[in-house]
């Protein structure tokens, strides 16, 4: 009987790192297969050219901006936010029916489908609102999407900060907004800044919300116009913005394009490059301004 | 004298401050409370447009999987039935929660159990490397390799359920292995010191102790596992086949809610019917993601362990 368990202890330990390695090895599959056959597609030409919609030989130079310039948006918009609601959460809310309402809410928000916040962006901003195919419709259905994570992580963060902080604060006769601002937020901006390059990630990689509000078209613009009220600037909001994910999306399911799949792995190699640079540059400056903010080095979570 | 007690009695210039910083920081939250409700309320009346406008039979929309909202059908009126993605969507749904389950709490046990230091930092990565590769890239890898290894093996077009759930598999595996080892890891050290004392094996102390105690927690995780299957649109649009048809085998092609309305949404005119019968499968998985929400707050109350 006792050998027995164990032999079971033993099978049942080797079927779980069997598991965890075919787990791992997915992972190995997965990065190689996109670098592997990606970044032999990319050359400075595949990145600074225009993409073609007929012909084969296009680049990504737009649509490597547009994700760019619409994730620069989306944070400039979603990061006050999420600031103001991370801090209502973490100081001012009281536990009562509204706060577990508000948090019920942020949840249903956070677990939305992506292609129903894209819906809604194009019901309310495209449709309604007559913003078109847009940057700004993008922009503002990014947000929606990105809100209740940022939020989480503001909150999170700011809830991390030592009680001991604000009572000093609040000793000294500062008010409360006085002691957020001052004296919480500055030692909650490490948890911040590695909440917002996460966040980023997220961001440059989604499709589904952006389809039917950013739209599937990138028009040519001026890299030398910097008017952003002009047409053909290439800052211009008002203007349709296909981004890389869109455009692997496009090109794999309506696309002519005969080296459809050429293009598609360089431009999946680029967004993973970018997002694996964001993963790994999140904890380095989140470390960093812990430092630069405290002069101390950040203590492992538990 | 009256100066000083008048400076007393108003509020002070900190109290103003402080009125500044609590009204900000309730507009955003307000912000945010009134977007939720924007959404609910608008993805609902347009969905329901398709009952109300255009008077189709709310059983025929649930029970029928004939879907031409464009054409009239044999008995004069258009055919709106979205049987076959629903049934395909939760087809996918919970083959892939119940693909990757075992494999996820294989990653958090040996996260947590086998070799919790090391597990931690190989396995830690590799969960925010799955997380972080965008869904278009998994669709992509599933069109280049899946798509022509099924058509070799099965034969047909390749696509499919059987594709879009091994798609799906990897990108539920994330979220339910690190919501799973949260679960573990609420289970208190008592436990496993208990049972060990008394002569189980590492396995029965992990099999009978621990993931029975953290039940609820995994059971969590994989109603979060399958929201996130529900709800995800392009990499499975592209692996499986886009023909609304109800599936007669896992490799026949089919079509989902998300996928009918990714393809489709962009070919309807606003205000018709077959406009209108797509807002009603965004309002459909509008409430299975609400249903979601719900099991897991009623999993949450019987859980033990709260954090």
């Amino acid at each position: 009987m006792k050998i027995n368990a164990k032999k079971i202890n033993k099978l049942a330990i080797g079927t779980i790192w069997a598991l965890v390695s075919v787990v791992v090895l997915i992972l190995i599959f997965l990065l190689g297969y996109i670098l592997v056959t990606g970044l032999s597609d990319i050359s400075w030409k595949f990145l600074t050219s225009t993409s073609s919609s007929i012909s084969a030989g296009g680049g990504i130079r737009d649509q490597l901006f547009n994700s760019v310039y619409l994730l620069v948006l989306t944070i400039i918009i979603s990061l006050p936010i999420s600031l103001g609601a991370g801090i209502y959460l973490a100081e001012y809310a009281k536990d009562n029916w509204i706060t577990t309402l508000i948090k019920t809410a942020i949840e249903v928000l956070s677990s939305l489908p992506s292609i129903v916040v894209g819906l809604f962006g194009y019901l309310i901003l495209v449709i309604k609102f007559q913003l078109d195919y847009s940057i700004l419709s993008g922009a503002i259905a990014l947000t929606i999407f990105n809100l209740p994570l940022l939020t989480r992580s503001v909150e999170d963060s700011i809830e991390e900060v030592p009680k001991l902080q604000r009572e000093a604060g609040l000793s000294l006769g500062l008010s409360k907004s006085k002691t957020i601002v001052g004296v919480v937020l500055p030692l909650a901006i490490p948890g911040i800044i590695t909440g917002v390059i996460l966040s980023s990630g997220r961001i440059f990689g989604e499709a589904a919300a952006l389809i039917y509000t950013a739209g599937q078209s990138a028009p040519i613009v001026s890299y030398t116009d910097w008017n952003p009220f002009s047409p053909s600037s290439f800052l211009n909001p008002m203007r349709p913005a296909e981004t890389l994910a869109v455009h692997i999306w496009k090109l794999n399911t309506e696309g002519i394009v005969p080296d459809a799949h050429i293009v598609s792995s360089g431009a999946s190699a680029v967004l993973i490059i970018v997002i694996l640079i964001f993963n790994l540059s999140s904890r380095f400056f989140g470390n960093w301004a812990y430092r630069k903010m405290t002069g101390t080095t950040r203590k492992k979570r538990g | 004298m009256n100066e000083i007690k008048e400076k007393l009695l108003k509020p002070s210039k900190e109290t103003h401050q402080d009125q500044i910083g609590h009204l900000i920081s309730l507009v955003c939250i307000g912000f945010i409370g009134i977007l939720v409700v924007a959404i609910l309320f608008f993805i609902t009346t347009k969905g329901l447009a398709t009952f109300t406008t255009n008077h189709v039979s709310v059983i025929d929309f649930f029970a029928k999987s004939d879907w031409s909202p464009s054409q009239k059908g044999p008995n004069g009126k258009p055919e709106v039935g979205a049987l076959a993605m629903i049934v395909t969507s939760f087809a996918v749904t919970l083959l892939s929660a119940i693909l990757a389950t075992p494999f996820a709490i294989a990653m958090a046990l040996f996260m947590t159990e086998i070799a919790p230091k090391r597990g931690q930092k190989i396995l830690q990565p590799v969960i925010e490397l799955l997380v972080g590769i965008p869904s278009v890239v998994y669709g992509f890898i599933g069109l280049m390799v899946l798509i022509p290894m099924v058509r070799t093996v099965f034969g047909g077009t390749g696509s499919g359920i059987l594709p879009a759930t091994i798609v799906l598999f990897v990108m539920v595996l994330p979220t339910i292995t690190s919501m799973s080892v949260d679960a573990l890891k609420a289970v208190p050290r008592d436990y496993r010191s208990a049972a060990l004392s008394l002569g189980a094996t590492r396995w029965q102390m992990m099999y009978k102790v621990v993931l029975r105690a953290a039940t609820p927690g995994i059971l969590t995780a994989m109603i979060f596992g399958m929201a996130r299957a529900f709800g995800e649109a392009l990499a499975v649009q592209m692996v499986i086949g886009n023909a609304v048809l109800m599936p007669t085998s896992l490799t026949s092609p089919t079509a989902t809610l998300t996928s009918q309305l990714t393809t489709q949404m962009g070919n309807t005119i606003m205000g018709t019917l077959p406009n209108n019968a797509l807002w009603t499968l965004a309002l459909v998985l509008l409430v299975m993601s609400l249903v979601f929400n719900v099991i897991v707050k009623l999993i949450g109350k019987r859980s033990a362990f709260k954090k």
